[in-house]
């Protein structure tokens, strides 16, 4: 990799030291936490956090019980592994300019077809069944992603539409498996993915995690990420330095259907019934939104994995505030927009400018001596 | 510049002094322009030129910030298109700039409707609509959809369009670039008789035949202000050339040129890096032949549009080429992907640094890294220590400033980005570099800067393509220089002490297309 | 179009279609496998029946098919033609018309939608074919479209439940776990209970009919409202994720916090019988022996009342495994 230009300029010894320490004066430690994508964020959460905490003391309260964590914030937690599950697929479909919105339908195939095999077989509560079970409804999760990669980048459809066909017609064929019955199983092996712990940690929070680690070795440990966040800027400059955006492009489709396909599971497992028509309902846009509120923008580009986490863990706080404050059901999806809305604007760049400017306004009039 | 046999008549529109300042830049710099009834006037210039910029301010999308414009004498200060149109100035735009998925008519009415009420007449639309294309001697049907027609039947419906209402001045944006030649012919059969009707044409084109055989007078820009008006019979092609691209380049200190051109000669039997045998794509660049050796800089001279760019596309697999052969080292190859080429040593950096070069929300290190990334695969991450030596050394070696891999490549300068990119296709080790303007648009140190590195990878035995509408520049670097016009290779020139600037516009003027 | 378990109809029918949608519930003999034994009094030829169901979209839709198709035979004295419409409302237009050109004795069907009919509904009241609705209602602007319908409505369901706290535990702090709200079932089960005894209602929270979200808002209700000693769920299913998140929490769910259901599907059953609810209102799907009896009244031209909305049927935890084990759905 080394290029012939080693020893290309070496007529430019007065040339700056490479690297490190940027020419401006870097801001402060304040100010550049503050400028941080995830400071807003982190601020909702931690803000609603304490706002449950105040109006319900027990809220913060994290008990172990026959060794294992319980208590609201573990429940939090374990409410928010499956739109992490999603959003983290969906951040990367994001990064690429694309979007999934199949990601539901998705978990309510593959729950359907876990849990009709479940249905079927011999001895559903061996750890070897219910094994099958989560590796046959992957499967499908990983063919259904494979059709979404090649609508996409094959076909050149758009993925908004690409993806909405499976959204639409997704269901009916997890109907068709469930014959439109509502499937109800017992595996206690099964049900363990959805309802156990692990070392006292809920097994879902467990998978997220091992989801969330895996997921970063693959985009960070490998070019991947840089590939597919120069795909999502700047798609035919990519394309001239040889970036193969059609195989990436297919590749982040089958992940994210991939992780959904296991996050249906996670979500079926306490209650081990293959709701066809209601596994996953609307729980597309629930990933969009932890994305965006993560800091990554629809449009493409820079990605935040980090930020992903955050933004599911404020979607489940949200869920658990409305209960914890006592809002009336009807005007709980008001209460959750009005949240998302702060949020969002909180982040928006052109707020974030006028405030600075604002301030920069304000600051010499407050101090005419120093200032002069 | 005094221009006779317009002493009679009276312009229908003067603009006097007009400039324009856009934030840090003067756009327009007291230009003049004048159009005559019943003329076929071109507006000449290179790129950059201002042309557009002229033309914005006459059909009132920019505001100007000096100078005076009238139109039929009565002094106007447009201050949006349809008080322009209002007043009797039509435009066709560059990309034809009408709704694919509506009908003819629609288009061509589209703002004029004849209306019954509050409700559309669509008889009476059809009607008026095929009388209007009538007149350009369009045969077609109003009811068909637009996007059913060649693109220059949608060229006409654009004219149509604009002359729905009795247009004084008409504005031609380069509309002929995407027809054929029977087409250009039609075009221009139209555009005298609207000419013979008394209408004013003002006329951009980039090709120079085309502008001969229709203006009858041409006003010509450089660098943002007025170079001069002239008839067209009586200003001869060289001169034409000489007054767009200007002499002062010169100003910019040569490199040695003496050793460069010792090359051409001596390597008589070496097998060329990268051959082109008769590669060409429709439309866009005729067949070419182009050769280069190791170590040897070869430079496409022509002006924008003569198929410089479409050239090299081809060499790098960013087009893909309808005939002829490519050979690498001799062998005979396809290229048909940008990382195909990348793989064999093929690296080609865009003229359009925006749109096709830099990553803007990456950073200097990831920008520099994803060619080499790509060549060697998504799941072989160039290790972090030798990422940073690699961005360090280039870093260092092209004086990219601030000399912080971390900062978004979007908040360099265009000099500064430029050099990045450079960084980014050496570090792919190429065996040929295809350099496409490197230098547009960026300061003069930066400039010098790349030339130098060119000459220096070249004496190291890489070969290069540079593309510059800078002719001196050019000159400057190459050992070989080929002339394009009209899409086509006209001239292979070795650069020696006998080639100059002369010698590329005799090309470019007098070189009979094969 | 949902019809979970049963409750679930709503989901489908959002808000506007559904207002007026009504699944029917209850019967005189809850026992399926019974329903078939009602014997008809045979009148001489059997009555052509045309019955256009909407689709198979859950478990109560099917077993209602069942009950249906079990109960409209010929040893009943019934020649049915049953048309499932798949959910769509042209293939039940379609089925429709065929029944006319089959001059058949009896027209019923449940309408996918309600509205949309005028024309078909017309066409079949100019073949003057007595036409029944089940289940569902239409909004037409055909006069007199049709002589009866059979259902159960959704407030007396609410209320039924509502009676049963009210007795057995006047002074219970109650939360509501709602069904997809502004569903048909979630609005109007919240009504009749609330008539009743809504002043007990400490906090509410919508489950979506759904056992995962029910599991989530009672494991949120547990730390708003520590108080609360019994839970009104809107559907079984919800009742079932309550039962989950109170057994993680430590309580014992119909003991330390009772809990009070709709649906009467076999699994909330079996959680009645295992002692974790403590009362299910029953909207069972299998009326066809009920269908029966009124369309046997219509083809011999008694008077009909206009709306057959059948009994609730109630159980409580003296509910026997036999029962639950012979059920269907």
């Amino acid at each position: 990799m080394s290029g012939p230009t080693v020893e290309l300029t070496p007529d430019t010894p007065s040339s700056p030291p490479p690297a490190q320490p940027a020419a401006q004066p870097r801001p402060s430690v304040a100010r550049r936490i503050m400028q941080h994508q995830l400071f807003w964020p982190v601020v909702a959460l931690i803000a609603l956090i304490i706002l449950c905490g105040i109006k319900n003391p027990t809220f913060l309260t994290i008990e172990l019980r026959d060794g294992n964590l319980f208590g609201q914030l573990v429940d939090i937690a374990r409410m928010s592994a499956t739109p992490l599950l999603l959003a983290l697929g969906m951040a990367l479909v994001i990064a690429t300019g694309g979007i999934d919105l199949s990601v539901g339908a998705v978990m309510a195939i593959s729950l359907a077809v876990s849990l009709t095999y479940l249905d079927g077989a011999a001895n559903p509560g061996s750890v070897s069944t219910a094994a099958v079970a989560v590796l046959l409804g992957v499967a499908v999760a990983l063919a259904a992603g494979l059709f979404n990669g090649f609508m996409v980048s094959v076909l050149g459809v758009q993925p908004f539409i690409a993806t909405m066909i499976l959204m639409v017609a997704g269901r009916g064929v997890a109907m068709l498996i469930t014959q439109g019955q509502i499937t109800t199983v017992t595996s206690a092996p099964f049900k363990f993915l959805g309802s156990g712990f692990v070392f006292g940690i809920p097994t879902p929070v467990i998978i997220a995690l091992i989801m969330l680690v895996a997921v970063a070795i693959l985009v960070r440990r490998t070019a991947l990420g840089m590939l597919l966040e120069s795909i999502g800027i700047n798609r035919e400059a990519s394309r001239l330095a040889g970036v193969q955006s059609r195989n990436i492009t297919w590749l982040v489709y089958i992940v994210c259907a991939l992780l959904a396909g296991l996050a249906g599971i996670v979500y079926g497992a306490p209650t081990m019934a293959a709701d066809a028509n209601n596994i996953g309902l609307m729980k597309e846009m629930d990933a969009i939104m932890c994305v965006v509120l993560g800091g990554t923008a629809l449009s493409g580009g820079k990605f935040y994995l980090s930020g992903t986490v955050v933004g599911a863990l404020i979607l489940s706080t949200i869920e658990r505030a409305v209960v914890i404050f006592h809002i009336p059901s009807q005007i709980t999806p008001l209460f959750k927009a009005l949240v998302i809305i702060v949020v969002c604007v909180a982040q928006s760049p052109k707020l974030r400018e006028l405030l600075r400017d604002g301030a920069a306004k304000l600051r010499p009039r407050a101090l005419p001596e120093v200032a002069s | 510049m005094t221009t006779p046999d317009t002493q009679a008549a009276t312009p229908v529109v003067e603009m006097r002094g007009i400039t324009i300042t856009f934030p840090g830049v003067k756009a327009l710099d007291g230009v003049d322009l004048r159009l005559f009834p019943g003329e076929v006037h071109s507006l000449m210039g290179e790129n950059g030129a201002g042309k557009s910029t002229l033309i914005k301010a006459l059909t009132g999308v920019y505001q100007i910030d000096g100078g005076t414009m009238t139109v039929d004498g009565v002094e106007h200060r447009f201050s949006g298109p349809d008080e322009a149109q209002n007043a009797g100035i039509s435009t066709v735009y560059q990309e034809v700039n009408l709704c694919a998925n509506l009908s003819v008519a629609e288009n061509v009415m589209l703002g004029h409707e004849p209306r019954t009420g509050p409700f559309i007449s669509w008889r009476k639309m059809r009607r008026q609509a095929a009388e209007n294309l009538a007149r350009l001697h369009v045969d077609i049907d109003p009811a068909s959809r637009l996007s059913a027609h060649s693109i220059a039947v949608q060229q006409l419906c654009a004219i149509a369009r604009a002359t729905v209402r009795d247009a004084k001045v008409l504005i031609l944006d380069e509309p002929t670039s995407s027809l054929q030649k029977a087409e250009v012919d039609e075009l221009f059969q139209v555009i005298r008789e609207l000419r013979d009707a008394g209408v004013a044409i003002l006329f951009v084109s980039h090709f120079l035949d085309q502008v001969y055989e229709i203006s009858d007078r041409l006003t010509i820009l450089r660098n943002g202000r007025l170079v001069g008006e002239h008839l067209a019979a009586e200003l001869p092609r060289r001169d034409l050339i000489g007054l767009m691209i200007g002499r002062e380049g010169a100003a910019l200190d040569a490199i040695e040129r003496g050793a460069q051109q010792a090359f051409a000669g001596e390597r008589e039997g070496v097998t060329p890096t990268i051959e082109a045998v008769g590669l060409g794509r429709h439309g866009r660049i005729e067949p070419f032949d182009l050769a280069v050796q190791p170590g040897e800089i070869v430079g496409l001279a022509g002006l924008l549009g003569s198929g410089r760019t479409e050239a090299v596309r081809l060499l790098c697999g960013a087009d893909r080429p309808e005939e002829g052969t490519l050979r690498l080292g001799g062998e005979d190859i396809r290229i048909s992907d940008p990382l195909v080429g990348l793989r064999n040593g093929i690296a080609f950096s865009s003229e359009d640094r925006k749109r096709e070069g830099i990553i803007g929300d990456l950073t200097v290190r990831e920008n520099i890294a994803l060619a080499v990334q790509t060549v060697r695969g998504v799941w072989r991450p160039v290790p972090r220590k030798e990422l940073d030596e690699l961005v360090d050394r280039y870093i260092t070696a092209l004086d990219i400033r601030p000399a912080n891999p971390n900062q978004l490549v979007k908040n360099l300068s265009g000099g500064n980005q430029q050099k990045v990119l450079l960084a980014r296709w050496l570090a792919t080790a190429p065996k040929l570099l295809i350099l496409d303007e490197p230098t547009r648009g960026i300061d003069i140190g930066a400039k010098t800067d790349i030339q130098k590195l060119v000459a220096e990878l070249a004496a190291d035995g890489m070969s290069v393509v540079f593309i510059s509408s800078e002719f001196e520049e050019v000159l400057r670097v190459s050992h070989r220089i080929d002339v394009l016009r009209d899409r086509r290779i006209v001239e292979s020139l070795t650069n020696g002490p006998d080639v100059d600037q002369d010698t590329i516009l005799e090309a470019i003027a007098t070189k009979e297309v094969a | 179009m949902r019809h979970s378990k049963l409750g679930r109809i709503a989901v489908a029918a959002i808000a506007t279609l559904s207002l007026a949608t009504l699944t029917a519930c209850g019967s005189d003999d809850p026992a399926p496998g019974s329903t078939g034994a009602t014997s008809g009094g045979d009148k001489g030829g059997n009555i052509k029946v045309g019955f256009s169901q909407l689709g198979a979209e859950s478990g109560w839709r099917t077993a209602n098919t069942e009950s249906i198709k079990a109960n409209l035979t010929a040893e009943n004295g019934f020649d049915l033609t049953f048309v499932d419409a798949q959910q769509k409302q042209e293939n039940q237009i379609k089925a429709l018309r065929d029944f006319i050109d089959q001059d058949v004795d009896i027209i019923a069907f449940s309408p996918v939608i309600e509205t949309g009919w005028d024309e078909v509904l017309q066409d079949i009241k100019d073949a003057e074919i007595p036409l029944v609705l089940v289940d569902r209602t239409v909004d037409t602007t055909v006069e007199d479209p049709y002589v009866t319908w059979i259902g159960a409505d959704f407030t007396q369901e609410g209320r039924t439940a509502g009676e049963w706290v009210k007795k057995n535990h006047p002074d219970a702090k109650i939360f509501e776990l709602q069904g997809t709200m502004g569903s048909g079932a979630q609005t109007n089960r919240q009504e009749g209970f609330r008539e009743v005894i809504g002043d007990n209602v400490i906090g509410e929270a919508s489950g979506n009919f759904t056992r995962a979200e029910g599991k989530a808002a009672v494991e949120g209700a547990l730390a708003a409202y520590p108080d609360m000693d019994l839970i009104f769920a809107h559907n079984d299913d919800m009742g079932l994720g309550a039962v989950e998140a109170l057994e993680a929490a430590g309580k014992k769910p119909g003991v330390d916090v009772k809990i009070v259901t709709v649906d009467g599907v076999r699994d909330g059953l079996q959680a009645l019988h295992d002692g974790k609810f403590n009362y299910v209102v029953e909207c069972n799907p299998a009326f066809g022996n009920q269908l029966a009896d009124l369309l046997r009244s219509v083809k011999a031209g008694e008077t009909v009342p206009k709306e057959t909305i059948v009994i609730d049927e109630a159980f409580d935890q003296t509910i026997t495994q036999e029962f639950i084990d012979a059920r269907t759905f």
